[in-house]
């Protein structure tokens, strides 16, 4: 089984955890640039943090046979703080590299206008670079928030193949699929949506524009939740083409919407300045 | 001593290389448009620099050069700026980098008309780093020929912990002396001791110096250890030596 986590923060996860992904069949990962539970109270930790997304956590990544891309973006939480607002004037250059294949997180947290702002500003840049967008749902008042949300979408005029709203549920999974956006979901170990909830989603909904993510961090989360997904799925019923589907084919066709997943590349440790093999020790 | 290093003669100018081996006519067309954009407004080349790879792929063409990072050094050779303004945006580029960015930088040193503070220092932010890719293009030919004496043996020992073998690095011809010898020496009885192998690339280098000698006996007294590792190790590592 082949399986694209397309929302994970595997700078706060271990190297076992890479290990067991691998074992799990997880083989690409896409993560996107949030808040890191500690506030950051100025821009150039943002930049040592999104240098890491490009640099050091696609090379560990890749010593453990996982392709791994990332998302740019001021995230919601921290668009509240004056003292984080000029990222949004370096977010160009960062929006240009090339395993950056979207805009994101971006959406509401707590519905605040300055969030709303950075969510109009941040989906304009997504346009100006061709990328699609990845959005983030408030986890209070989830459906007025989606509902909000999607509102800001329309008027930014992006096409709504190019977004996708994550964290939904079964409040607000049918308004997302409607208006043309993909539909994304977390499954947590206690909170939030679980494997089983999940495979009844996908039993009323269907498995188009769907994505099933850990969005495993620094909180109590599993990154293999990707993979107890698809058994679940699997024990339901659906088959190996539905769950390839869902855990393989839709995240490569939403993140190639940007041109730049490329899942041939080479792995950052095979790069250097000769041919030949060379094993790496990393960190020595 | 023999030649143990990449060799020391300059690299190529990326202009040449890209001459003798020739993007395809889109990549072409898009380096020669984003050079001309450079040339024109120096901070066109912000957006432009981390979107080459995308045109111009990334295939090695010589030695020192791979398509991106040759086609990126052209559009630093573009910028109409030289001295503190031309360090300046450099800063900026190796600062919000991605690693094959901070690569193309630190390769196209050799070319560019920056004060020397400003370009070692990039050199010395990729010493510092843990990515082996960038560790062995900061040891290339500018680096290696600049950095004082005790910062450039630090970094060829580093070299050998990160599995980078010696002979992707520059300078070593020149620049090995007998502290580096002693270095490597006093590494590979630590190896030794361990029951461990030693990398074979670090050999000529204290072959060539006076602690061949010291070594020779450390190891000759290994033999006599309790362990059988580390006896076996050690007729190993002598073995090698001679
Ligand atoms: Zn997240």
């Amino acid at each position: 089984m082949r399986i694209f986590d397309p929302h994970i923060h595997m700078n706060s996860r271990t190297t076992d955890d890479y290990e067991a992904m691998h074992a799990a069949g997880v083989r690409a990962v896409v993560e996107p640039a949030f808040w890191m539970g500690q506030p950051r109270t100025s821009p150039e930790s943002f930049y040592d943090y999104f240098d890491a997304l490009l640099g050091w956590e696609p090379y560990r990544a890749a010593q453990f046979g996982i392709q791994h891309f990332c998302t740019i973006a001021l995230n919601p939480k921290e668009a509240n703080d004056p003292r984080c607002r000029p990222v949004l004037d370096e977010l160009p250059r960062y929006l240009a590299k090339d395993r950056v294949v979207a805009v994101g997180e971006i959406g509401y947290d707590s519905m605040t206008p300055e969030e709303g702002e950075a969510l109009a500003l941040q989906l304009q840049l997504a346009m100006e670079q061709g990328l699609p967008a990845l959005v983030h749902t408030p986890h209070r008042d989830k459906a007025t928030g989606t509902r909000r949300t999607l509102d800001v979408v329309r008027e930014s005029g992006i096409a709504p193949e190019l977004v996708v709203l994550d964290h939904l549920n079964e409040l607000t999974v049918g308004m997302v699929l409607d208006s043309g956006c993909w539909a994304g979901f977390s499954i947590y170990p206690k909170t939030k949506m679980s494997e089983d909830r999940m495979v009844t989603i996908l039993q009323e909904h269907g498995t188009e524009r769907m994505l099933v993510n850990s969005a495993a961090d620094w909180g109590r989360s599993d990154p293999l939740k990707t993979r107890r997904t698809a058994d679940a799925m699997l024990a339901a019923g659906f088959d190996d083409d539905a769950v390839d589907g869902v855990m393989w084919r839709n995240p490569v066709d939403f993140y190639g919407q940007s041109g730049r997943l490329d899942l041939d590349e080479p792995k950052p440790d095979e790069e250097s300045s000769f041919e030949g093999n060379s094993i790496r020790r990393g960190g020595a | 001593m023999a030649s143990t290093g990449m060799s020391d003669s300059a690299p190529p100018d990326p202009r040449t290389a890209l001459a003798l081996h020739p993007l395809d006519p889109a990549g072409r067309a898009w380096v020669d448009e984003a050079e001309a954009r450079v040339a024109a407004r120096s901070t066109a080349v912000r957006a432009l620099f981390p979107a080459v790879r995308r045109h111009c792929g990334r295939d090695r063409l010589v030695e020192h050069w791979t398509a991106d990072e040759a086609a990126r050094a052209v559009l630093l050779l573009a910028l109409p700026l030289d001295g503190t303004p031309l360090a300046s945006e450099l800063a900026g580029l190796f600062r919000h980098g991605d690693p094959a960015e901070q690569r193309a930088v630190l390769r196209a040193l050799p070319f560019l008309d920056v004060p020397e503070e400003a370009a070692l220092g990039f050199v010395r932010e990729a010493l510092r780093g843990n990515d082996s890719t960038l560790i062995e293009a900061a040891l290339g030919p500018y680096g290696a020929a600049r950095l004082p004496d005790a910062e450039y043996r630090q970094a060829v020992l580093k070299c050998v912990f990160y599995e980078i073998t010696l002979d992707r690095i520059a300078g070593l011809d020149t620049r090995a002396d007998d502290e580096l010898a002693r270095m490597l020496a006093d590494f590979a009885h630590e190896r030794v001791a361990a029951g461990r192998d030693v990398p074979q690339d670090i050999w000529p280098v204290v072959r060539a110096f006076p602690a061949l000698a010291t070594l020779t006996e450390k190891l000759a007294a290994e033999t006599w250890a309790a362990t059988p590792e580390r006896r076996e190790a050690a007729v190993r590592a002598l073995k090698a030596l001679q």
